[in-house]
Parts: structure tokens; sequence; C-alpha cells
């Protein structure tokens, strides 16, 4: 495996490089202060990211974001949907975050249990 | 709670980010001769002047009321001191700062390196705008990843796009 491999990937890749850059879908935020991360929102983020891979989730961002100010609660993450309120969800783990991807990025419905906030 | 090193660099790097860093180079050095792990970290952010430099390094203080750096520097820097090893913070305001630690590898208190591919993984592709530098040197033995590279191979084509996300992902696992 070495990098030229990611000329393939950019012709492939062309095509829905010009749909996504019309806006995502989804835009996922984790937040990664020193409180979240010593609560382990680097497994969160990791797991968002490889689901993102894994799922060919082209219509989706992931994102990181500093201290959410509300520690007890790390990790922490927003969803943001157009024409959609924000969600967020708090004591997030890898499995956790599993399931909010199948069941709210891809099936669309939140998965309340987990939910902290919806602004 | 800050258990992994790998940890540490990802919350040195949320400092770098907060001061709109455009480019990071994180490098980690294993030095078996010397016992030493040495860590350094270097971004082109808004920097700090003498006063504010010394004042992130004291854990009674914190710049939390604008939640801008957190207690991420002295857990950091007791880390180091505790395995006898060292901490040096260098900043200038408008040209950024750089983080340099020394670790002594056979002090019983040396926190795990931890998870590395992830954190370097995730810190690339959340942080799309940024580029990232990466060297991790085992004994002399180099590994490099260079963002800027891989966008100018990428195109157009974003460095988060699921399928970069997945050649990242194999190639940090076998090359690291």
């Amino acid at each position: 495996m070495n990098l030229e491999e990611l000329k393939k990937i950019r012709e492939k890749a062309q095509k829905d490089v010009e749909l996504r850059q019309k806006q995502a879908r989804i835009r996922v935020v984790v937040g990664m202060g020193t409180s979240g991360i010593a609560a382990g929102a680097r497994e969160v983020l990791k797991t968002f990211v490889e689901e993102v891979g894994r799922r060919n989730l082209t219509d989706v961002l992931v994102t990181q974001t500093g201290e959410k100010g509300l520690a007890s609660r790390e990790p922490m993450v927003e969803i943001f949907e157009e024409g959609k309120p924000v969600v967020v969800y708090g004591n997030m783990d890898p499995e956790k975050t599993k399931r909010v991807v199948v069941e709210h990025i891809v099936n669309g419905n939140p998965v309340s249990e987990y939910v902290v906030e919806v602004m | 709670m800050m258990d992994e090193i790998a940890s540490h660099i990802i919350d040195i790097v949320a400092n770098s980010l907060a001061a709109h860093a455009h480019n990071i180079t994180i490098a980690i050095e294993k030095d078996s001769a010397r016992s030493l792990l040495i860590l350094n970290i270097k971004d082109d952010g808004i920097g700090m002047d003498n006063e504010m430099t010394q004042k992130v390094q004291d854990p009674f203080f914190s710049t939390k009321t604008g939640r801008k750096v957190g207690l991420g520097i002295p857990l950091l820097k007791g880390t180091a001191e505790t395995t006898g090893g060292s901490f040096f913070l260098t900043s200038e305001p408008g040209k950024g700062t750089e983080i340099r630690v020394l670790f002594h590898t056979s002090h019983p208190d040396l926190p795990p390196l931890g998870n590395i591919k992830d954190t370097i993984l995730v810190l690339i592709v959340a942080n799309p705008d940024v580029d990232f530098l990466f060297t991790y040197t085992d004994n002399g033995k180099q590994f490099v990843i260079d963002t800027k590279e891989i966008k100018e191979l990428l195109g157009g084509v974003p460095i988060n796009h699921p399928e970069v996300i997945s050649f990242l992902t194999k190639y940090l696992d076998e090359h690291l």
C-alpha cells in the first residue's frame, strides 16, 4: 500500500465530490477538549470516522471542536442536519456511536436514550 | 485520566487548533540508547506572549473563562517531569508555539504511548483544513506522513472522503 493509490481514489471519487461540495447532508462534531479526551472522545471520533469510511457515507462530515463545557457528559457529540434541530449526545462510547450511525445518521431516527439536548 | 501519551498529543493539538493554526508538526522519537522518548509539537497559530506562556504551564491557571487552554499543558509537563524528563514551551505572538517534551523511558511512571495510529487518523480527518506533518522515528527508522503531499495527490478530493479515510486507515496500519 503506497500513496500512489490516492490517484486511483482521486479518479474514482471525483464524481461524488461534486455532489458533496454542494452541501454535506449531516455534520457530526465531536468535542475534543481535555475532559472529552480523558473521557474517551478519541475512540468516539475514531468510530465515527471509521463508520463513515466503511459505509461510504459520502454526504457525512465528521469534525472536531474544543471543550463543550459540560464535563460530566463527555464525550459529547453534536449532529447537525439541514432543516432539523441540532441533536446533542452525551456520555458516548464506541458502541453507542455505532448505534447512532445506524439509527440516526443512516436511518434518520435519533437515539433518544443518549440525547442530552435538542437545540 | 490522561493515561497515554497519544491523549496528550490530541490535547496539545486542540490548543493549536484553538490558536487557529494552519500547519501543525508532530514528531515522536524513540531513542533507546539514551532511554528517551521525545515529543515535539509545533504550530503556526496566534502564539502567546511571555506572561501567557508562563501561565498556561501553571495548573492553577487556565484561560477557561474564554475556554482556550485547559489543564492539558500542566498535566503533560507533570508527567514528563515525573519520569525525570523535561518540558519546554516556546511561543511568540503572531508566529506560533512549540512544545518539546522529553520522557525517560526507563522510569516506571512513563505512560504508554497509546494508539498513535488512531490519533493521527482522527486529527487528519477531523481537521481537513489544517495541514499536519507527522514524523515517527523509532531508533533511526522513520515514518513520515504529510497531508500537503496527500492533498496534492488527491487533487480536489477531500482528505475526509470515505475512500480516503479507508485508505489512510490501512496505510497507517501497514506503515506505522
